[in-house]
């Protein structure tokens, strides 16, 4: 994956990249709102980082400039700014995702490796498949290997939300956000309970759990060892 | 500037000036009307009775002839405060009459003149003015009769002078009434200005005198002093939130830089390192949460709610109650959902939050004492109802709730009671709940639930509100 991290504090700017290496995406950066525009335009990237306030154009500016001349990489936004307000600003400006300052790595790595996928992704298939689990978007029938499951709709949405980006790390407050739409951070571990009531449900019985824990980062789907 | 220089500068003093011109302007055009009119009137009395004497005396001479004319002259010039007669024979020496000397000219004139003249029996040598009529009799004889015009001028002088006092008396009275009222009202300014100077280097505790006039000053220092008590309680309320803040926010710091040093110097293995390491994450995630819901309460508390829409409350209610009820069955509690159509205007995100914060409370706080361990506990429940003008939202549960005298004192910032004290948490929960209900101008109750705690958020209703039969149904699918 190749990203661009608009950002003008050096220091973050210099861990995101190298931390971005690590995990084995391509990632360059650019100081300022202009260099921003200019190589987000020239280059070919899977998703953009971008820092609200930049010195020279701010980052609502360049991306509203980015989508004016049709481009539409996915931008996710990192902003000091954390308020409902703010976020809704940033995603009405063109933004596909809002992350507030300070974060932790792995959150920004699963948000950004969902908003890559969501970029020439197949289309929205109506059944979901991970392993021997199956689930059926239309009829919401959910089927692992021969039983059918019951799940509560809430936990049918849960599960929806996973296998959408089955294979990649799913963190608690995306779960929060596009599951039950909430956008303030819940003191206690709430997602935490709503995820093994859902494991007890897919996973209880089987030899083979499909949805894992990724310490310090979330959940993810997946089928066996990648 | 110096004490007279601020006196004339008052506005009353200035107000006083231009009353002062308005009333010395009244005043001399009074007197100036006075003067004008009684001079008409004079002048009207003297020329109609010399008109009848003229027309008197002409028939006298018409009837008896110069002889007549001469006696009749002599006859009435004799008469006290007689009028001015003269007749002159047609090569104009004068024939009869009391008058002296006469300024030339004034018989050849025919008509209306007024006349410098003396009498014949007049002592002094002083020029007198009159009134005269010259009229030609046959024969060229001619006739002037008049009358002094001191009188006139007498009462001219007198309204001259009245005018000269009374504007004299109006000036100095005015003057020495803008002086007093100006002190007056300066003295007072000056008394608010240097407690006002006080308060603003520091002094909050200062007021402002206030008299018992009750007049416009007072009323102003009441106003201001009124706004000094809220300026100080709000100073106050911020100290204490900086020391608050101070006090919870650099005891978590000064564990997480403990912790580092520890690990630093004590660390044996890449095992220890990462431990130390993951706990030192863990703590600054929680001064993150504490640092956003501080932000969060400063942002309701200034009456920034962000985007506002209609909703009910209903829909709150059941989305929160899905969302925490396997999380209190975790904790061995049950949490059901009583919810009634009840709109409101607001940010629902922030009325959730405020919601969540009352649940989370009641499954830390709300376990029932451990008497009947066997026996299935009460259940906590979340309520939302429409109760007249006002939407309920309430979280009820059944634990030791808070005593009377901590209820107050427990939505303060990083207030945790006692009880409270060994569980995580924030001590931010009910602060941000109340921030988010003052700001939808309604408020945060606490009750007893005998036992237990009833925390109840109350709202302004939606005025005319429209029954929706769906929004009071627990949230079905929405995929």
């Amino acid at each position: 994956m190749r990203l661009l991290i608009i950002e003008d504090d050096r220091e973050s700017a210099d861990y995101l990249v190298k931390a971005f290496r690590e995990v084995g995406h391509i990632a360059d950066h650019a100081g300022d709102g202009e260099e921003g525009l200019a190589m987000a335009e020239g280059g070919d990237y899977d998703v953009l980082v971008v820092d609200r306030m930049l010195p020279r154009r701010d980052g609502l500016s360049l991306i509203g400039a980015l989508r004016d001349k049709g481009n539409r990489t996915p931008v996710l936004i990192l902003s000091a700014l954390g308020q409902v307000d703010d976020r809704i600003k940033g995603l009405r400006a063109g933004g596909d995702d809002y992350l507030p300052k300070p974060y932790s790595f792995a959150e920004l790595l699963a948000r950004v490796e969902v908003l890559s996928r969501r970029r020439g992704g197949p289309a929205e298939e109506t059944v979901y498949r991970v392993g021997d689990l199956e689930l059926d978007r239309l009829s919401h029938r959910v089927v692992r290997g021969k039983d059918e499951l019951t799940l509560q709709p809430r936990e049918f949405r849960l599960l929806e939300y996973l296998m959408k980006h089955a294979g990649q790390v799913v963190t608690r407050t995306m779960l929060l956000e596009n599951v039950w739409d909430y956008h303030f951070d819940p003191q206690t571990n709430v997602i935490d309970v709503h995820i093994s009531r859902l494991r007890s449900k897919i996973d209880k019985g089987f030899d083979r759990p499909l949805l894992h824990t990724i310490r310090g980062a979330g959940y993810m789907i997946r089928d066996g060892i990648r | 500037m110096t004490a007279f220089g601020k006196l004339i500068r008052t506005t009353a003093f200035r107000l006083t000036l231009v009353y002062l011109f308005l009333f010395a302007l009244f005043a001399a055009s009074l007197l100036g009307y006075f003067a004008w009119n009684t001079r008409r009137l004079i002048t009207e009395e003297i020329t109609q009775t010399v008109n009848a004497e003229t027309l008197e005396i002409t028939e006298i001479y018409n009837r008896r002839g110069l002889l007549g004319l001469t006696r009749a002259i002599e006859y009435r010039a004799l008469r006290p405060n007689a009028n001015l007669y003269l007749i002159t024979n047609p090569s104009g020496v004068a024939i009869a009459g009391n008058v002296g000397s006469l300024a030339p000219g004034v018989m050849a004139t025919r008509g209306w003149s007024e006349a410098a003249y003396r009498r014949i029996e007049d002592a002094d040598d002083r020029d007198h003015r009159a009134l005269v009529r010259v009229t030609e009799l046959p024969n060229g004889f001619r006739l002037l009769i008049g009358r002094d015009l001191d009188e006139r001028r007498r009462l001219f002088g007198i309204v001259a002078k009245a005018a000269q006092w009374s504007i004299l008396i109006v000036v100095v009275l005015g003057l020495g009434g803008g002086v007093f009222v100006a002190r007056r009202v300066l003295r007072r300014i000056d008394a608010m200005t240097g407690t006002a100077q006080r308060i603003m280097t520091g002094d909050l505790s200062e007021r402002l005198p206030v008299g018992r006039s009750g007049d416009e000053l007072d009323r102003l220092a009441e106003n201001l002093n009124a706004m000094l008590e809220r300026i100080e309680a709000l100073m106050a309320g911020l100290k204490e939130v900086s020391d608050n803040i101070a006090h919870d926010l650099k005891t978590p710091l000064t564990r997480l830089r403990n912790r580092a040093e520890e690990a630093l110097a004590m660390s044996r293995s890449e095992a220890d390192y990462r431990a130390a390491l993951e706990r030192t994450i863990e703590e600054s995630d929680g001064l993150i949460r504490t640092f956003n819901a501080l932000l969060m309460i400063a942002r309701a508390e200034s009456g920034q709610g962000g985007a506002a829409e209609d909703f009910d409350a209903a829909d709150v209610a059941n989305g929160i109650h899905e969302l925490y009820e396997p999380l209190a069955e975790d904790s061995g509690l049950v949490l059901q959902v009583e919810a009634g159509p009840a709109r409101l205007h607001g940010n629902r995100e922030l009325v959730s939050q405020a919601l969540a914060n009352l649940v989370e409370n009641a499954i830390k706080y709300g376990k029932p004492s451990q008497d009947t361990p066997d026996a299935k506990p009460p259940p906590i429940l979340i309520e939302a109802r429409r109760v007249g003008d006002l939407v309920l939202l309430s979280v009820t549960d059944h634990g030791p709730g808070i005593p009377e005298a901590d209820r107050k004192r427990a939505t303060e910032r990083f207030v945790r009671l006692e009880a409270s004290r060994t569980l995580p948490g924030s001590g931010l929960g009910l602060s941000l709940a109340s921030a988010v209900a003052k700001l939808h101008r309604g408020e945060l109750r606490l009750d007893d639930a005998g036992p237990g705690l009833c925390a109840t958020l109350a709202f302004p209703a939606l005025s005319g509100e429209g029954l929706e039969e769906q929004s009071s149904q627990p949230e079905t699918h929405p995929a």
